[in-house]
Formats: structure tokens, sequence, C-alpha cells
């Protein structure tokens, strides 16, 4: 072959250097990458991991003990508290902002496309611009105050936190749900108003089940995005290092406890292993949120 | 050829990580070179102060003012927070220059070589006061009815002469330095954290909180207090600073700059800049602390008091 191509060998030699160099340089981009992911889940398992094998700490204590109390005698190890607390706010945070989404999406796509898009989705998107410290802080000085008003207490509390956290996740689910509504073929909304089907009809009896794993995808994204939120939620949870028992009452995440006591302690004791085994529990469940994100890709292919 | 390149830097990445890994133990001491200060005649070097973020606008604002002086112009003043036990990390590891630290070194390694090896600046004195929602109704408490409503004994305002109003505690993390002075010096024991407390580890958090939330209380750094919240007294005596400096308030602690060793020249010359006079008087003052020099008490990290 090399015969046949000789006249045209210059050109080929460019083509040839500009193959190697993209070749070469995403090589090293995605080297890079690979060595500071694993970097990160190494350094974050040898901390979280040493809380066990070498402080002693018992992994049923951390997991299912209720009492946090790593600077009394006996120091207390038991992480049920914000583990309990992370998922809450982070279930109750979902069922919020997933109905809001989820019209907000339909109402994007199929109900006033035109205008929809182009008043409604830069106002979303605007959202996810807001950095978290100042949800926080509005948090704080709306939310706190109001529930306080409308229920007494100090306000401060799960169901502030899970307040913030709702309105922090609808860019990202609304963001997804649109996009997978909007890539549905148009056949499929002709055939049935074809059949005689309204509008209401054709959005839920076939344009939802239809999209439904692209739906729950994204509101799993949204999920795994509360799940490791920390800043805002810790301004207006409380922090309370207890399993609550009404959502008005004080709590704390994991994410909060790690913003609040990382700093004050030092590497290497007990308490701040402890802080790194939260850590590990929180990449745990990022892991299992990108599972789940990738069964329901599978799925929706199908 | 082409189809082979990421294997081959597959295999390096693997190669890569695990020399990472390998080689986490000497990190340590790679970073200890940063504080050379020649000890020529023209001082020079680096100087990285890491840690409590309740010392860092004073080392911020000393470190601008100590590299303006024309003596020092070769010696860079780097300040940045992460909390005590970051600071007293960084600095027992080498990473740091100083550790800045709310709390003796004592209270917070357990390792008592690794405590022997750092040395002790203590730059100035910050008190805290108890503080109440202004509508709580009490002016004064004293150390037992402060031990049992952050304990939960005392859940009512009514019991300690206020108003029929629910306490609300603010408290800081347990690990926090602020939390450790109330506790050690105005409770005299640790308290557990109770059910429904609420915590935050932001000073500005904790005055508006207090200040907003019916029945609160909570504990403030002197230079954090204003109108908005009702001072409250600690034995019938006031948190000033001139009763903090006559040693007749006790809920106070040093701000400490810790140093591995000795210090260097350079080092020794920003540490004593603190210590003059012009940052005592004026910064220290004007930034809400206590300076150091006009202490007429003295206390050690076992909490012992003297004249």
């Amino acid at each position: 072959m090399n015969n046949k191509l000789k006249p045209r060998r210059p050109l080929r030699e460019k083509h040839y250097w500009e193959e190697w160099t993209g070749r070469i340089y995403t090589s090293i981009c995605v080297v890079f990458l690979i060595v500071v992911m694993f970097s990160i889940v190494y350094f974050v398992a040898s901390k979280g991991l040493s809380t066990f094998f070498q402080d002693g700490v018992s992994l049923r204590e951390f997991i299912s003990g209720k009492t946090w109390n790593p600077t009394g005698e006996p120091a207390a190890y038991g992480a049920l508290p914000f583990i309990t607390g992370s998922f809450i706010t982070t279930l109750l945070a979902a069922l919020i902002a997933s109905p809001l989404s989820l019209c907000a999406a339909l109402f994007m796509t199929e109900i006033v496309p035109g205008k929809g898009k182009k008043i409604l989705q830069p106002a979303i998107e605007l959202l996810s611009g807001i950095p978290s410290v100042v949800y926080g802080f509005i948090g704080l000085s709306v939310i706190v105050p109001l529930l306080r008003s409308m229920f007494g207490g100090a306000g401060v509390g799960i169901a502030a936190g899970c307040l913030v956290l709702s309105v922090m996740i609808l860019p990202t689910v609304t963001s997804i749900m649109a996009d997978a509504l909007s890539a549905l073929p148009k056949g499929l909304r002709e055939s049935s108003y074809a059949l005689g089907a309204t509008r209401w009809q054709t959005i839920y009896r076939v344009i939802i089940p239809t999209v439904l794993p692209a739906l729950l995808t994204g509101i799993v994204l949204g999920m795994a995005r509360a799940f490791g939120e920390a800043l805002a939620v810790q301004m207006v949870i409380g922090n309370a290092p207890h399993v609550p028992t009404s959502l008005l009452e004080s709590a704390s995440t994991l994410t909060s406890v790690i913003t609040l006591s990382m700093g004050n302690t030092t590497m290497g004791s007990v308490h701040n292993n402890a802080l790194w085994s939260m850590a590990l529990v929180l990449l745990v469940m990022t892991f299992v949120f990108v599972i789940l994100v990738r069964l329901l890709e599978r799925r929706n292919r199908v | 050829m082409f189809k082979k390149l990421p294997f081959i830097l597959m295999t390096l990445t693997f190669v890569l990580v695990l020399a990472a890994c390998g080689s986490k133990n000497d990190a340590g001491t790679e970073g200890s070179n940063n504080s050379t200060g020649e000890t020529a005649t023209e001082l020079s070097g680096n100087i990285l102060a890491v840690g409590s973020t309740a010392l860092q606008p004073l080392v911020e604002q000393a470190g601008q003012k100590f590299m303006a002086v024309d003596e020092y112009k070769n010696v860079t003043v780097q300040v940045q927070g992460g909390g005590s036990g970051t600071g007293l990390t960084q600095v027992s590891d080498g990473q740091a220059t100083i550790g800045n630290s709310d709390v003796f070194a004592e209270e917070k390694i357990d390792d008592a070589a690794k405590v022997s090896e750092l040395k002790d600046h203590q730059v100035a004195v910050v008190a805290i006061a108890p503080v109440s929602n202004k509508d709580a109704g009490v002016q004064d408490l004293t150390k037992q009815q402060l031990i049992d409503i952050f304990s939960g004994k005392i859940t009512n305002w009514k019991d300690v002469g206020g108003k029929d109003q629910a306490i609300v505690i603010v408290n800081r993390p347990s690990s926090s330095g602020t939390r450790a002075t109330f506790e050690n010096f105005a409770l005299g024991t640790k308290v557990e954290d109770i059910q429904g407390s609420i915590q935050e580890d932001s000073s500005g958090t904790v005055k508006k909180l207090v200040a907003e939330t019916p029945g609160a209380i909570g504990y403030l750094a002197l230079s954090y207090l204003d109108d908005s919240l009702q001072v409250l007294k600690y034995e019938g005596v006031e948190a000033t600073v001139e009763n903090v400096e006559a040693g007749t308030y006790p809920v106070w602690a040093y701000e400490h700059m810790y140093t591995k060793g000795d210090p260097d020249a350079a080092t020794k010359a920003f540490l004593d800049y603190i210590l003059s006079d012009e940052i005592q008087q004026k910064d220290v003052t004007e930034l809400g602390y206590i300076p150091v020099s006009g202490m007429k008490v003295k206390r050690d990290a076992a909490g012992t008091v003297t004249q």
C-alpha cells in the first residue's frame, strides 16, 4: 500500500503527527484523571479505615451507635445520627423537588415549549450558579425565622435543611428531566394525538412512562448532590449529634459534622479519623448513586 | 503502536499510584524547608502561619505591617485559616512555620513527644462571655446555673429568674477551642450535647441565632458583642477588658502561635514584632483581643492561675 500512497505522502505525514499529538495529549489527561481519582479514593479509604483497624473503634458501633461524643470519657463514636440525618434530608429534599422539577420540565417541553424554554430554563439554570453559602444564608435569614414563627421552637432543623436542599437540587433535576423529555421522538406524541388522546392523556399515559428511567436518573443525580452538600445545610440544620424525633428538631448530616469539626481536630487523632470514616461513607454512597444511575441508563436504552 | 499507547500509559498510571502510596510516609518532611530564613545580616525567608480562624485576622494584619517594614522586606508572611487542629498538625509535621491555636497543644495532641517539640508563643488573650437573647429577662448567671443550663437540667428561663420561656442552647462543636475555653473556665466541666441544642462553628452565625431566636443562650468572644445581644454577667462579674486583666473574670484563653523547636531568625523577628507595643497596644485591641502584656495573671496548660 506504500506504493499507492506515495504522491500524497506529505499530507499523510501531517495527519499522522496530528493524530499522535492528539492521542498523547488525551492519554496524558486521562492518565492524570485516573491518578487523581485513585489517589483520592486511596487517601479517603486509608484514613477512614484506620478508625477501625488502628484505633479499634468497632464498625458496628460506628454504623449503629447513637452516641457521638469524641471528647468524652469514654469517647463514643456512633455515627448513626449523622447517617440518618443525611438520608432523611436527602429523601425529603428529593420528595419536594421531584414533582416541582417534573412540572417545570413538562412545562418547558410539552406545554409551552417556545416561551417556557426561553424564560423558565435560564431562570432555573441561574439557580445552579448561586453559591451554596448564599443558599445557607437565605435559609438562615428567611426559612428559619419563618419556620420559627409558624411552628415555634428554634426554627433550625431537618425541615429547614431539606427546604434549602430542595431548592438547590431543582436545577439539576429539572434540566436532566427536560433533556430527556425533549429527546423523545416526535412520532410518539403525534401518534398519540392521532389516536384522539388529549394533551394530558398523552403526557401521563405515553410520555412519562416512556422516559421514566431518565426521570429517575435526574432524581438520583439530584439526591447525590443533596447528599454531598455541606455548607448550606450546616448553616440551617442545627448540627446537634442526635437522631431527631421531629422535623423541627436540630440534627446533623455527615457533611455538616465533617465541615464543623475537621479543622479543629489534629490529623491522626481518633476523632479526626472518625471524620474521615464519615467521608468514606459519603464516598461509598456516591458510588451507590453512580451505580443506580448506570442501571437506570441501561433500562433506558432498551 | 497507536493502539498500545493507552495500555502503556495505564500501566504507568498504576505504577505512579503505587509510588504515590509508597512515599506517603515521607510526605511530612518535604515541606519542612520552607522556613529556612538565612541567618545572615539581611533577614529573609518565607513564614507560613496556619490554623485558628479566631487568631487569623490579627496575624494577617500584623503580617502586612511586618512586611512593610524596611528591615524585613525580604521576608514573606503567608497566613491561612483551617482551624487550630490543622495548625498544630501542620507545624508539628513541619509543613507550616507557625501553627496558630486557640488552645494549648497539650489539649489537642495526645503524643507527649510531639508536644515537647513545639514551642509556645502566647500573643494575645481572648475573653468569652455568655450571651442570651434580649427577651430572656436575665442579666446575671452563676456558675452553677450555667452548668445546669448547658447540661440540660434547667430548661426554662423562669428557673433562673427570667421569663417563662424554653431555653435554646446555641453551642460550639465539641472540638472547638472556644467551647473548650468556655467549658474549662466558666463551667469547670465538660458537658454533653443536649438533644435539640444547636451547634454552629462560626461566631457570626452564633450571634445571629442568639439575637433572633427567643430564649437562646450561647457564648461569644468579646469582639463579637454588641447591643443585639444580652451579655450575661458571670457570678456578678462583667466581661470587660479590665476585669480580665485583673484576673477577676476567669473565662479567657491565650491565643498561641506554635513553632517547631526554636524559631529561625525571620520567624523570631515576626513573633517579636507581634509582641511589640506597636501591635499589642493598637492592632490587638482594635481587633477585639486583649494584649498579653496587660495581663496581671498568668495561666499554664493545666489551668493553674498565678498572679
